[in-house]
């Protein structure tokens, strides 16, 4: 994703609390190299968000692996920061169901496969 | 009462006890195998293994009748993402949650979280009271009015030791309640009061204005 977006010439910024996971920002054979900031930190953390640049941010993506963890941080940005676009990942389809009904832009790759592969087996 | 906890872990077990005494209804909700069959094995079969985030686990609790949810994992998002399912989805009139990182605050309020418990500050007041050197100490934060109950310590050099308390300039936003002397004599702080060494002053202030005040009546 972050790689997708500096290539369409985004300002990147990618935070993660494992420096380790920055390797891949590097993986060769994906297209162009990574031009953005890579930044260690929390995403939960308001100050870490603050170090990223979150206040001038027009787009968040949470994308961990953690539901409840992508949950917050969108809210973090949303209600705290206004950040004017956000974006979440949610595994659960019911906990996507209702973070939609309360406004977040919550996308569910369990739901959105499933019927991907329900389609599959149709065609 | 039917009060449902999220998470066994020492916070959660005490405090369920503390509830069963109570006469209260209770169900823990937790992850591990391990610590549900300690639960069950001391309080009774009262606990319910799951994950208190997922609705089916708290359909399976029977949230939608529940009185009151209380989160207490370690973790804020896992507490914050209890709260709002049980409040948005099962409409539990009341909700509190644990926090740890004493920023999550404003935050947990704005998203309808009922009542925040910040372990981390509670510590700190608890400790703050008992420094001899710090002369302001938090009593009680007066919930949802941003005021709190401070108490300031007049130490014997203090600046403002003969003066009446007219004399003082005590920002607006403040009150002051009452002075105890040192051997607990009280009395109130009307205008003509003079502060002597070792009074300690009771005050309703502002988490904003309170370095105001303790300029106000110590001097430093």
């Amino acid at each position: 994703m972050a790689r997708l977006l500096d290539a369409d010439g985004h300002q990147v910024t990618v935070l993660d609390t494992d420096a380790y996971s920055f390797r891949r920002l590097r993986f060769p054979g994906l297209g162009s190299d990574f031009k953005g900031t890579a930044l260690v930190g929390n995403g939960i953390d308001q100050e870490a968000l603050k170090r990223a640049g979150i206040e001038g941010t027009d787009v968040f993506f949470a994308l961990t692996q953690g539901d409840n963890r992508n949950i917050m941080a969108s809210q973090i940005a949303k209600h705290i920061f206004q950040v004017p676009r956000v974006i979440c990942r949610i595994y659960d389809p019911l906990r996507q169901e209702m973070y939609s009904t309360l406004g977040l832009e919550a996308i569910s790759p369990t739901a959105i496969f499933a019927q991907m592969l329900k389609d599959k087996l149709k065609s | 009462m039917y009060i449902i906890v999220i998470g066994g872990g020492r916070v959660g077990y005490y405090l369920t006890k503390a509830l069963l005494a109570e006469g209260h209804e209770v169900l823990v909700i937790e992850k591990d195998a391990g610590i549900c069959e300690d639960i069950s094995e001391e309080l009774g079969s009262i606990s319910l293994r799951g994950d208190g985030c997922e609705v089916a686990t708290l359909s399976e609790a029977g949230t939608e009748r529940a009185d009151m949810l209380i989160a207490v994992t370690g973790e804020d998002e896992d507490n914050l993402v209890a709260c709002q399912l049980s409040k948005h989805k099962f409409n539990v009139p009341r909700t509190i949650a644990r926090i740890r990182n004493p920023q999550n605050e404003t935050l947990f309020k704005m998203l309808g979280i009922d009542v925040t418990i910040s372990s981390t500050n509670v510590i700190l007041e608890h400790i703050e009271q008992e420094l001899p050197t710090h002369p302001l100490t938090h009593l009680l934060t007066v919930e949802d009015s941003q005021q709190e109950l401070v108490e300031v310590k007049i130490p014997a050099e203090a600046a403002t030791i003969g003066k009446a308390i007219r004399e003082l300039s005590v920002p607006p936003e403040t009150k002051l309640t009452l002075i105890i002397r040192e051997g607990g004599e009280s009395l109130f702080p009307t205008p003509n009061a003079i502060l002597q060494a070792g009074d300690r002053i009771i005050a309703l202030t502002t988490h904003t204005t309170e370095s105001l005040l303790r300029y106000a009546l110590i001097g430093a």
